[in-house]
């Protein structure tokens, strides 16, 4: 696959977290307004951008038998950067975003690519594997965000977007809502796909 | 005592850890399809999170404060939930067999349940000291198996109603945690 494949897959065909069902927790967790959700998912993007890189060049030098622990070790160093940077430039949402900012650590898309992908592909295909994957699970937690953020509370990226007499559905910003708003999405998700593959076939 | 009761009933029905606090919602996903497999996990759960609640607290007071080393959190205790559960896997292994028959194929994915991690930073934040940390561990880990198998109960049911082609899988999944989400939301005021 060229690399500009290797980019694109990240953003229909395997997305997460609706095709490549990984990440979860975070994904229900913060997106309550599309801001959070995508300031998320950028974090967790920039982890994943140098976590495949430095996997991907030290491929070689990495012992089988301890690579799981080796990755662990990569992704955490990446972590605690983004926390610290986090922590000095954009305070307001790291205490929004709180635990879950540590918890990128254990988030199963980046030791899934590190382990599936950059383990075994050259850094280039590495580099555009993350930048895809990550840039579509920031557009996936930034949808859900503002659909969230629409329903819930009647506003688009803070500003009041409906109209005057619109009884904001609260139901969406509670934790059960996030459940129901990812898995209506989901399914959505799989009607285009039954759709176009009758198309195709 | 009155505490501990408070924090047990908090820890597994007010805030719960997998529908309210969204923590280790992959795993769940991946093993709440039947009965077995969901007690097995949420016992594995209990076992690992008790445990790595207590040693994650020691080594965060014993190590990290005295050296003044606290940005290295995140790592100390990813590494310390890693090497734990391989250790646990390898005594289970050798001195109870049947115990490890049961709960082997999950304890490899506990390292990567951002439950064990996200219980041990809560309880660094809140402040907890050693026995509450213990105890607020072992609550959240039953908190934990609750909402799974309860999960797992309504999901192997699935198997004999049609659902939509759209909703099959992870979207029904999720859809019933939701429902149940909601039902533990009427617990809210509890404490």
């Amino acid at each position: 696959m060229s690399i500009k494949e290797e980019f694109t897959k990240g953003l229909w065909k395997t997305l997460p977290p609706f095709r490549l069902v990984l990440g979860l927790c975070p994904t229900l967790a913060v997106t309550t307004t599309g801001i959070n959700g995508m300031g998320m998912g950028l974090a967790t993007t920039f982890v994943l951008i140098f976590s495949n890189l430095f996997v991907s060049l030290l491929r070689k030098l990495i012992p089988p038998q301890v690579r799981i622990a080796s990755f662990i070790v990569i992704i955490a160093s990446f972590v605690v950067i983004v926390e610290l940077i986090m922590q000095a430039y954009f305070y307001q949402l790291f205490k929004v975003l709180g635990i879950f900012i540590p918890l990128i650590v254990v988030n199963c898309i980046i030791l899934g690519r590190a382990e599936a992908f950059a383990s075994r592909n050259g850094p280039l295909a590495s580099l555009a594997d993350g930048l895809g994957i990550g840039f579509g699970f920031t557009i996936s937690l930034f949808v859900l965000g503002c659909i969230r953020e629409l329903l819930g509370s009647g506003s688009l990226l803070g500003v009041a977007v409906m109209w005057s007499g619109f009884e904001p559905f609260t139901f969406m910003l509670k934790p059960p809502g996030a459940f129901v708003a990812l898995g209506i999405l989901l399914a959505f998700m799989n009607l285009i796909s039954s759709y176009q593959e009758r198309k195709g076939g | 005592m009155g505490d501990f009761i408070l924090l047990m009933i908090s820890a597994i029905l007010v805030n719960n850890i997998l529908l309210i606090r969204f923590l280790g919602n992959c795993p769940f996903l991946g093993v709440s399809r039947s009965m077995d497999t969901a007690t097995g996990m949420g016992l594995a759960v209990i076992f690992v999170l008790t445990l790595a609640g207590m040693i994650t607290w020691l080594v965060h007071h014993a190590l990290l404060i005295p050296l003044g080393l606290e940005y290295l959190r995140t790592i100390a205790f990813i590494l310390v939930i890693a090497t734990l559960v391989q250790f646990v896997e390898m005594v289970i292994q050798k001195t109870a067999p049947p115990l490890y028959e049961a709960l082997g194929i999950y304890l490899p994915l506990i390292t990567t349940n951002c439950a064990v991690l996200g219980v041990a930073i809560i309880n660094i934040e809140e402040g907890y000291d050693l026995m509450t940390a213990i105890f607020f561990s072992f609550a959240s880990a039953c908190g934990f198996a609750l909402a799974l198998v309860l999960i797992a109960g309504i999901r192997e049911r699935f198997a004999l109603v049609e659902i939509p082609r759209a909703f099959e899988g992870t979207a029904i999944g999720l859809i019933t945690a939701g429902l149940i989400a909601l039902a533990f939301s009427g617990f809210i005021g509890l404490v």
